[in-house]
């Protein structure tokens, strides 16, 4: 019988026999990850449990983006116990300040997950790695603290829905708008407990930021995980970034499938997810002339290289509507090193935008860009929940970075080839 | 592991609010959280049921919060095991590293009647209806899991591991 790429990777990291779906199996873990929101409570529970050292001081990584730079006293405090916990355990995978980004963008950049990879994190984001060809997935903060003291953990193994993408991908649309589609096509608890498998010639095309920018939101559908294959695309990005030993992964021909699910991009339109939860989605036509306040263009969902391109050529030589506020939010150092070398912040800067340090900021409703009551925000993050950005009575849609760069010049929704 | 005592059955999607409702999250004791189990099911539910009764759920048991005093309020009321459709995922988790057994039954859970006796073998993967003869065949609990279970949950298991020098 042939097996999905869940049960592939799982193979990988256990020495029992991977049957089938509903089995559980302990694996061995390549990386985990907590922030600086869980991993307070996670280490709470290592202290618990008697632990005196992490598994791997190497593979223990300790990501302070949520509240960077620290916007109060208390998210301080968190950041203190976290970094004198990374000093006494010795772990070299700790991150703030200068050199800390966005979680799920920050840690493919730097090679740290990669292909084939079994990866555990305090944050439902996890998944993003997905993208790269990695069973990544997040857990509770008992369960991190058990990976982190013994770098394994048991998974049940997930049924996969299949999700074949085809067509020809029309101008302005992204891989936002396909992963925004498929959750509308699942529903918010549609992937519960499963795996989602994508693939298809449209995905076979997609560079590594995009299908990252979906496996991301495999959780938005209820799933474990968004996987996919292990092939060039995939190979060449984990090269490229020193993440080394990573081998060609697919699912068999014959593997068993709970659900297949086909999407046909040829004649879609940038898709929008309106409030209040991320499977309200619908094509931006008709969601037109929905008066916004905000524009959020960052995340780990939407906030990398690519993603800034894509933004600015919507906004270039272009100015933000008045009484709009425009926030970009490069996801990592780097990204923001390469935005402003490629000139993309005097495209920013003229179109009225506030650039802001890498941070996840304003798509918890942290700080850096808070919606007040009755306020309206379009925003390239993940989750659109009630008061996610701000006063329980604002209003969050989500969309690609071009839908948001466009809406912000206009002042309300738009397409951006009506501008 | 064999578990045996009366049924108490419920609908599907229970969520952790329902367990146990935010208000009384202010503690992380069992014993304390146990009293006000169910109470966002329905007030004074708890009060029938007797240490080592068994709680028998529809599909999606445990969805919502990843909060770990769900499946602590449960023991705390005696029950030691939960016979469902199916859980929602980070309650399945949760479930087995606060120490609770949890056993997936799918459509079969239709036919435990409310109070009807169960006697439930997790080692030989067998749900015995004690009250009506009938056997319900289920995946038995696996040895990794069962050594969890066995430890008293996830933090005595580490804690053990970790002073065995694993
Ligand atoms: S950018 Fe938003 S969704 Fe992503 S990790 Fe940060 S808070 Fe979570």
């Amino acid at each position: 019988m042939g097996r999905t790429l869940a049960e592939k990777i799982l193979q990988r990291h256990t020495d029992e026999t991977i049957t089938g779906a509903g089995q559980i199996a302990r694996c061995k873990v390549s990386l985990v990850l907590a922030n600086d929101i869980t991993a307070p409570l996670a280490i709470k529970s290592f202290r618990a449990m008697g632990a005196t050292k992490v598994f791997d001081r190497d593979r223990v990584a300790l990501v302070m983006d949520h509240f960077t730079p620290n916007k109060d006293i208390d998210s301080a405090e968190q950041v203190r116990g976290v970094r004198e916990f990374a000093a006494e355990m010795g772990v070299t995978r700790y991150f703030e300040g200068g050199d800390c980004g966005v979680e799920h963008a920050l840690l493919p950049e730097l090679g740290l997950v990669g292909p084939g990879d079994v990866v555990v994190g305090a944050d439902s984001h996890t998944c993003t790695y997905g993208g790269l060809g990695a069973f990544a997935t997040g857990m509770g903060s008992t369960d991190i603290a058990a990976a982190m003291a013994m770098g394994e953990t048991w998974f049940k193994v997930p049924p996969t829905i299949r999700v074949d993408i085809e067509g020809t991908m029309p101008l302005w649309l992204s891989a936002k708008d396909l992963v925004l589609k498929t959750i509308g096509e699942t529903g918010v608890s549609g992937a519960l407990y499963k795996a989602l498998e994508f693939g298809g010639p449209v995905v076979d095309a997609m560079d590594a930021e995009s299908r990252m920018t979906i496996a991301n939101m495999a959780i938005e559908a209820g799933g474990k995980v968004g996987l996919f294959p292990v092939d060039t695309v995939a190979l060449d990005f984990a090269k490229a970034h020193g993440h080394a030993g990573c081998a060609p992964l697919a699912a068999d021909a014959d593997a068993v499938y709970e659900r297949r699910i086909r999407i046909d991009v040829t004649t879609m339109s940038p898709q929008v997810a309106c409030p209040h939860l991320p499977d309200n989605v619908k094509p931006v036509e008709e969601v037109k002339d929905v008066v916004i306040h905000q524009s959020v263009i960052g995340s780990c969902t939407n906030g990398r290289i690519s993603d800034l391109r894509a933004a600015a050529e919507v906004l270039r030589g272009r100015k933000a509507a008045k009484g709009v506020r425009l926030i970009v939010l490069p996801a990592t150092p780097r990204i923001w090193r390469q935005a402003m070398d490629e000139g993309l912040f005097t495209v920013f800067l003229d179109a009225g935008a506030v650039i802001g340090p890498p941070t996840c900021g304003p798509c918890l409703g942290g700080h850096m860009g808070i919606l007040a009551k009755g306020e309206r925000s379009i925003a390239t993050t993940n989750r659109n929940f009630k008061g996610r950005m701000g006063s329980l009575e604002s209003e969050v849609y989500l969309s690609s970075p071009a839908v948001a760069a466009a809406s912000a010049v206009a002042g309300r929704i738009i397409h951006p080839q009506d501008l | 592991m064999k578990f045996t005592g009366k049924a108490h059955t419920m609908g599907a999607h229970i969520d952790t609010d329902a367990i146990i409702p935010a208000r009384f999250l202010v503690t992380t004791d069992t014993a304390e959280l146990g009293k006000n189990c169910m109470e966002g099911l329905e007030p004074g539910w708890i009060a029938k049921v007797r240490p080592g009764d068994i709680f028998v759920a529809d599909e999606n048991f445990g969805c919502g919060s990843s909060r770990e005093h769900a499946p602590l309020a449960i023991l705390g009321a005696g029950v030691k095991v939960v016979v469902a459709h199916s859980f929602a995922r980070i309650f399945y988790r949760n479930g087995f590293n606060m120490g609770l057994t949890l056993v997936e039954i799918g459509d079969a859970v239709k036919d435990i009647k409310d109070g009807d006796q169960l006697e439930v073998d997790t080692t030989a993967g067998v749900i015995r209806n004690l009250t009506t003869g009938k056997e319900i065949v289920c995946q038995p609990v696996p040895p990794s899991m069962q050594e969890i279970l066995d430890a008293g949950g996830l933090v005595p298991f580490v804690k053990k591991r970790i002073g065995a020098g694993a």
